[in-house]
């Protein structure tokens, strides 16, 4: 009966890391994520207004700028979830806990949808500006490194039957490929670029105009909402699965009928 | 040790051996990681010969000059120091403009002429109003004037 006292004991505690036990994180992720995503619909909607009819044209390059509001948010993004992704494989393998490792699986495929959104509005604002869909310059080959970092490990961690092992496994790609990250930050200090220099860092005063900042910070925002909805929902998905031969999945799921 | 101390320090250890490789690699690499090298780089003879490169810096002010077939285009990029004659055939980018930035592909000829077979624009991460950039423009005449 040791699982039963277990499961007192947790429901009973009142200490935070109490919700690293998957079947207390499973209802707190379920309230949690309608707000995120009630979150994210409003400042998408005041994101995209600000941005499509606050923010003035650019002097330089016109309306087309307008891209920079999916463009740099969805590129944060991209970065971001990798490293959330590294750190929680990495907690996992040091601490053997099993929700570090469903909540790395849970980001990897939001980081690759925000990657790929990336790479795609950058071509589109490319060809306008540069004069090209795409050049093999640092910054734009570090990102695509990055998509195929996450799709690296989608693929690895589908692959093996095991979960333990796809765990592992899929933690090493994790952690290698977060390496790549800074690169991708740094790339266009580092080395010289056709992709321009950060438009805004914690370390000087943005180089845009006020409304244009806002938008790119409101849209930012509701990227992070987004992400936190979804990645919410996954991991929900995702504890069920694993841990469908405990007691308390049974139960939920008997309650769930019984509702139906 | 605790299991979990040993886990945390084999995986720092193995960060950290990474992140020297890494950090390695890429110093080896750093020639080639360069999309483009600047005219200062091509006088000084840093430019690779007898293969196709790129250059990049600013259009030189007043240097576009376009032929009389009406494709062929002439033009300077420098990096104030040094500037390269430019030729090329086709189409320029919007975003082209004298005192902006500019990145030429193609090979350098004996002469001195680099003969471009690509042309793209480089734009800047300064974003601003077209009210904001009239007012910059004329302050920036205004502090030429009283230079002069």
């Amino acid at each position: 009966m040791k699982t039963a006292n277990f499961d007192d004991r947790i429901k009973r505690s009142k200490s935070l890391l109490r919700f690293a036990a998957p079947q207390m994180f499973y209802p707190l992720a379920g309230t949690f994520a309608p707000w995120c995503l009630a979150v994210a619909a409003v400042l998408t909607v005041l994101g995209l207004w600000i941005g499509f009819f606050v923010a003035p044209t650019d002097a330089q390059q016109g309306d087309v700028y307008r891209v920079i509001f999916i463009h740099v948010p969805a590129a944060w993004m991209s970065m971001f979830i990798y490293l959330v992704m590294a750190f929680w494989a990495a907690v996992g393998l040091v601490l053997n806990t099993r929700l570090s490792f469903m909540m790395a699986q849970a980001l990897a495929p939001t980081g690759a949808m925000f990657c790929f959104v990336a790479l795609w509005t950058g071509a589109l604002w490319g060809r306008p500006t540069w004069g090209t869909y795409w050049v093999w310059d640092a910054r734009l080959t570090s990102q695509l490194l990055l998509l195929f970092l996450y799709l690296g490990y989608i693929a690895l961690t589908q692959a093996i039957d095991d979960a333990r092992r796809a765990d592992r496994a899929g933690a090493i790609i994790a952690l290698v490929g977060a390496v790549n990250v800074p690169i991708i930050y740094f790339s266009v200090q580092w080395w010289n670029t056709l992709h321009q220099g950060a438009s805004v860092s914690l370390t000087r005063a943005p180089s845009m105009a006020s409304a244009m900042l806002w938008g790119m910070l409101v849209m930012a925002l509701a990227a992070w909402a987004y992400t936190f909805a979804v990645v919410f929902w996954r991991v929900r998905s995702l504890i069920l699965e694993r841990e469908r031969h405990t007691e308390w999945v049974g139960a939920e799921l008997a309650a769930h009928e019984g509702r139906a | 040790m605790k299991p979990r101390s040993k886990r945390l320090l084999l995986l720092g250890g193995a960060a950290a051996l990474l992140i020297g490789a890494v950090a390695m690699v890429l110093t080896a690499f750093q020639q080639n990681l360069v999309f483009f090298h600047t005219p200062s780089e091509v006088v000084e003879g840093k430019a690779p010969v007898g293969r196709a490169f790129r250059i990049g810096g600013m259009v030189e002010q007043g240097s576009i000059r376009r032929e009389a077939d009406g494709v062929t285009v002439r033009f300077a990029i420098t990096d104030t120091a040094k500037a390269i004659p430019v030729s090329f055939r086709g189409a320029l980018p919007d975003l082209f403009q004298e005192g902006k930035g500019a990145v030429a592909q193609g090979t350098l000829g004996p002469d001195g002429m680099f003969h471009a077979t690509e042309v793209l624009a480089k734009h800047d991460e300064n974003y601003m109003p077209v009210e904001a950039q009239y007012a910059i423009d004329k302050a920036r005449d205004a502090a030429r004037t009283v230079q002069q």
